[in-house]
């Protein structure tokens, strides 16, 4: 799973999630999904990003500032429901 | 009590659920029922409107089925967060329809409104004496933004709820509220710990969502010593480990510490186990008491009126040279506009492109445009509805008739569905309060009032 979604309208949160252990830790073990990437998935500063690993839901959740806050103008995505997408080419060693 | 369980009929008042799964739920002898009213995630427009996110006949058939099956069974039904952003208006469109339904069900019960709005001078005075802090990403408060905002809630804790439950309240209609607080209310006046009652607020809260297959459905906690048990009421829908270790992530920035009005709800050290093929209890959850009470404050302030106009392109000789056309559209606007009246400062002309960034915005990456058609939403935002709709109408037929190299479709540019291709959308808000706020009392900015029926 691989999905985003606002954490109030000033955040968007996107949660990686894995359907076996044993997936999850062998991408956990690779690294590769980090803040460093979601910073430069983002264009936005490391700083910026909360990132975790959630071992007892498989899953990594990292939560960046929106561009522009739920609704105001210029947003794109009301719900941040599609800021996923950028994640969807990152190749994960499994 | 040992085994408390409480009915949630879906993720939010208004998104419907199946009857058969409301009576398998009401089937399990549950002590509460109760839905999700709200929510910013609609955006701002709903708190500065005044206007429910959701439609009155739609809220209005599942509070009908809800509260006939609450009062059969004698036990509370408690709706936080009415109308979608608990404001006053919200809360008494929600308020009338259970009136009308008392009405029309000849059922008799104690009601109990749950008032969230919050008085502005009262909101300056916390910000004076300190007691005010902006949220991750959220500017400082000043007195100008709450002047500005249109309507200001704050987002209850558990505690009214359980007032009101000691009142005898038997229908709850709350004002904005955290969204796992009617439950954690209910199950912690039921003497349940705090970690557990709160833990299945935050999926009781979501419906169905816990389950695989999503839908809007019914879901069923029940709450006991070592923790809970949650199940989805319609047999379609399986919990799994999985399923529910996942909504532990949503709509939260952290996937293991979630900030509630009172403490922290830390769910770490959770275990998901599996109790039967459709059913899973958890265990391990923790609540930490904060130091100092803390409640969210919410305000919306108008920005303008906007007017929209949607249409497209399958001409690949405009889409290659699509920015530079969209320049000459701007400047056009921008002479015209003036020539009536309208000086470029005066609004704010924002073009879309699906098919290329639409729905990325600036932090898109794929720089070539592909597609073989680009959809275009534009919008105007101005002070009043008129010059939005005027600058819009400018803009429409400069979309359609600007010539740029190399043209062929020199009869139009775009394609446009409908007419009026025009659409005026009302007044813009934005969220320009987000901000915690210290109470010396969980209850005493969210009155209760009592009505019996």
């Amino acid at each position: 799973m691989c999905r985003s979604k606002n954490a109030g309208p000033f955040e968007v949160t996107i949660d990686i999630a894995f359907a076996d252990r044993e997936t999850y830790e062998k991408v956990k073990a690779s690294g590769v999904v980090c803040a460093q990437l979601i910073a430069e998935r983002y264009s936005v500063a490391v700083g910026d990003v909360i990132f975790t690993a959630y071992d007892a839901g498989l899953a990594f959740k990292a939560t960046i500032p929106r561009a522009v806050s739920a609704g105001d103008f210029g947003d794109t995505d009301v719900y941040g429901c599609q800021q996923h997408a950028l994640l969807l080419d990152v190749e994960l060693p499994v | 009590m040992s085994n408390f369980r409480m009915l949630s009929t879906s993720g939010l008042l208004g998104y419907g659920f199946p009857e058969e799964s409301l009576r398998n739920g009401l089937a399990r002898d549950p002590h509460m029922i109760g839905v999700d009213g709200g929510s910013t995630d609609p955006g701002p427009h709903y708190l500065g409107s005044g206007k429910t996110l959701n439609s009155r006949r739609a809220m209005k058939r599942d509070i009908k089925l809800m509260l006939i099956g609450a009062r059969a069974h004698h036990i509370p039904l408690v709706i936080g967060s009415c109308g979608g952003a608990g404001g006053e208006p919200h809360l008494q469109v929600v308020a009338d329809i259970v009136r009308e339904l008392a009405r029309e069900e000849k059922l008799n019960f104690k009601l109990a409104l749950i008032h969230s709005e919050q008085d502005k001078q009262w909101v300056k005075d916390r910000r004076a004496a300190g007691k005010v802090r902006a949220l991750r990403g959220v500017p400082e408060l000043a007195d100008d933004a709450i002047d500005k905002a249109e309507r200001i809630v704050g987002m209850m804790g558990s505690e009214p709820f359980m007032a009101a439950l000691d009142a005898g309240a038997d229908v709850i209609l709350a004002g904005r509220s955290s969204d796992p607080a009617p439950w954690a209310g209910g199950a912690m006046r039921d003497q349940c710990a705090p970690a557990p009652s709160w833990y299945s607020g935050k999926l009781l809260e979501c419906g169905a969502t816990a389950a695989w297959p999503k839908g809007h459905d019914c879901l069923l906690v029940e709450v006991n010593a070592g923790g809970i048990v949650v199940e989805a009421t319609n047999p379609i829908r399986f919990c799994t480990p999985n399923s529910v270790a996942a909504q532990s992530l949503h709509e939260n920035p952290h996937p293991h510490l979630h900030q509630e009005p009172g403490g922290m709800l830390d769910t770490t050290d959770c275990t998901f186990t599996a109790v039967s093929d459709r059913a899973v209890r958890v265990e391990g959850m923790q609540w930490r008491p904060d130091d100092v009470y803390t409640v969210k404050l919410e305000g919306a302030q108008l920005l303008g009126h906007r007017a929209i106009t949607i249409c497209g392109t399958r001409d690949p000789g405009l889409i290659a040279q699509f920015d530079s056309f969209l320049e000459s559209v701007r400047e056009n606007v921008s002479t015209k506009a003036s020539a009536f009246g309208v000086a470029p400062e005066d609004y704010r002309l924002n073009i879309r492109v699906y098919g290329r960034d639409g729905v990325m915005g600036a932090r898109e990456k794929v720089k070539q445009t592909l597609s073989h058609e680009l959809g275009v939403v534009a919008e105007v935002i101005a002070d009043d509805q008129e010059t939005a709709n005027d600058v819009l109408a400018m803009a429409r037929p400069q979309l359609l008739h600007v010539d740029f190299p190399g043209r062929l479709c020199k009869e139009g540019n775009m394609a446009f569905p409908f007419s009026p291709s025009d659409i005026s959308c009302g007044p813009v808000y934005r969220f320009n309060v987000f901000h915690v706020v210290q109470l010396d009392d969980p209850l005493s900015i969210f009155p209760i009032e009592y009505e019996s029926l």
